[in-house]
């Protein structure tokens, strides 16, 4: 299985990304860790004529906290976010998702930008960044703009990121432990078959769910279901995960059929918000 | 267009000029002839390519030879010192951790990181770990006591 050949460019900024891009159009593909762009090469799903690899831009991965903010470079690999005590502190759904992505090998190279800029509609990052509200950075040639996580996602593969513009970081707020994510996981891959991040706010509460649609979504209905509730009832809860799925197109494969990722959709909004909730 | 590159394969500074789309695994095994690495799927499942990167478990089939330019890899064969095995090989030795044998390269470097992180794991931190690696012989019982055997011995050295 040998990707078809192309030329390797290695930027040594992101400016310096950004005009490759600009220069080479649809032409040209970012590499970062290569964990969904490779296989979809060998696969020849994928032939760039370039590659523009990132990974040796200094000050991309990394996990701070600024301005009561959380910032998370988009080059930090999902072993990082596992491991980051500030974000198991300050953030803990970041590495309770990052821990449930692939396995060990993966998370080593995985980046949350490479995650979030492919937009597979299995990936686990998007349920977590749509619960936490996210900021999501991007560059370009006409300069840095701010994408919020729920009008990031348009559908199957596809971002709001433009074909010249590099995601840079990601940006939450600090929160409670009042979080989960919950998962029905793809045994070989580890891929979400229906995963839902959930995040308890003061008067609130939001929920991302991934897996279950072409792109992942917030489950709004559920959302107004629970709000300004601080401790619902079990009863409330179960009411409310059976809207987790309102109006949503589900997908089916060999995996499961829409009717059952459905299913798995409200059974792990129940849980998660179960477990967020401490009910 | 060839690429320029310089990799430290088991202590060995090494340079190459490669075709970028070379994967490290085929750089490994056919430019180097360091057999030890196997392919098992090629698709990023079965972690019978791993190696170490900078001491990071991963897997050689899902990366370019050309993103390890300036990096450290770490073999099967870079394990043993002076024909002193190393204690995870010694551990699957020891303890019967392989049956036929094609997943044993794989899961002993996967094993390599996970001692070197966490120095006395429980039988469940080393399942999770080795959760990348899929193993058709040994229903991974005795790959575990392998894993625990080597931490006895002190583990990652
Ligand atoms: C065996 C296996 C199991 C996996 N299991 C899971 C799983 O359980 N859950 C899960 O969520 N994922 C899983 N993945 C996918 C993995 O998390 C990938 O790492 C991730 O989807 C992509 O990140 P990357 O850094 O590898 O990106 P790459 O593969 O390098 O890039 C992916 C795409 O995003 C673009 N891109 C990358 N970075 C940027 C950027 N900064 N700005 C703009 N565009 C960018 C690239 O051009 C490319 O089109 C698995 C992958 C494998 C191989
Ligand atoms: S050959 Fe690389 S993961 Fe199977
Ligand atoms: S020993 Fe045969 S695959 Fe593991």
């Amino acid at each position: 299985m040998y990707p078809a050949p192309f030329e390797y460019l290695r930027p040594a900024t992101i400016d310096e990304a950004i005009a490759l891009l600009v220069t080479h159009g649809e032409d040209a593909k970012i590499l970062a860790g290569g964990h969904s762009l490779i296989p979809a090469m060998k696969l020849r799903l994928a032939q760039p004529r370039y590659i523009v690899d990132i990974g040796r831009i200094r000050g991309m991965s990394h996990i701070r906290e600024t301005a009561g903010r959380i910032v998370v470079g988009a080059m930090a690999t999902h072993d990082a976010i596992e491991r980051s005590a500030l974000l198991r502190e300050k953030c803990p759904l970041l590495p309770e998702t990052a821990g449930h992505i692939g396995d060990v090998q993966v998370r080593n190279k995985g980046t949350i930008g490479g995650s979030l800029a492919h937009a597979d509609p299995a990936g686990d990052w998007p349920a977590a960044v749509l619960a936490l509200d996210a900021d999501i950075e991007l560059a370009g040639p006409r300069g840095r703009r701010t994408v919020k996580a729920d009008g990031f996602f348009v559908d199957l593969l596809t971002t709001a990121t433009a074909p010249d513009e590099v995601l840079v970081e990601i940006r939450v707020p600090i929160t409670s432990a009042k979080v989960a994510y919950e998962k029905t996981e793809q045994k070989a891959s580890g891929f979400a078959i229906a995963g839902v991040a959930v995040v308890v706010e003061q008067g609130g509460v939001r929920v991302g769910v991934t897996g279950v649609a072409a792109k992942a979504y917030r489950a709004k209905a559920v959302e107004r279901a629970l709000a300004g509730q601080s401790a619902p009832t079990a009863e409330g809860i179960a009411r409310a995960a059976a809207l987790a799925a309102e109006r949503v197109e589900a997908l089916g494969d060999i995996h499961a059929s829409p009717e059952y990722r459905l299913h798995l959709a409200e059974v792990n909004t129940a849980r998660a918000l179960r477990r967020a909730y401490g009910n | 267009m060839s690429i320029p590159v310089r990799i430290t394969i088991n202590g060995t500074l090494r340079q190459f000029d490669l075709d970028p789309r070379m994967l490290l695994v085929h750089l490994l095994r056919d430019a180097c002839t360091l057999t030890g690495t196997h392919v098992g799927c090629e698709t990023g499942i079965c972690g019978a390519c791993t190696v170490l990167l900078d001491g990071s478990a991963v897997k050689s089939c899902t990366m370019f030879a050309v993103q390890a330019d300036g990096a450290e890899v770490t073999t099967i064969e870079g394990l043993a010192k002076n024909g002193d095995l190393h204690p995870v090989q010694q551990g699957f030795w020891e303890r019967h951790g392989l049956q036929c044998g094609y997943c044993t390269p794989g899961m002993i470097m996967t094993s390599v990181q996970l001692l070197s992180r966490n120095a006395k794991p429980s039988r469940e931190e080393i399942a999770h770990g080795l959760a990348g690696n899929l193993c058709r012989c040994t229903g991974y019982s005795h790959i575990i006591d392998a894993v625990q055997y080597a931490a006895g011995m002190g583990g990652a050295r």
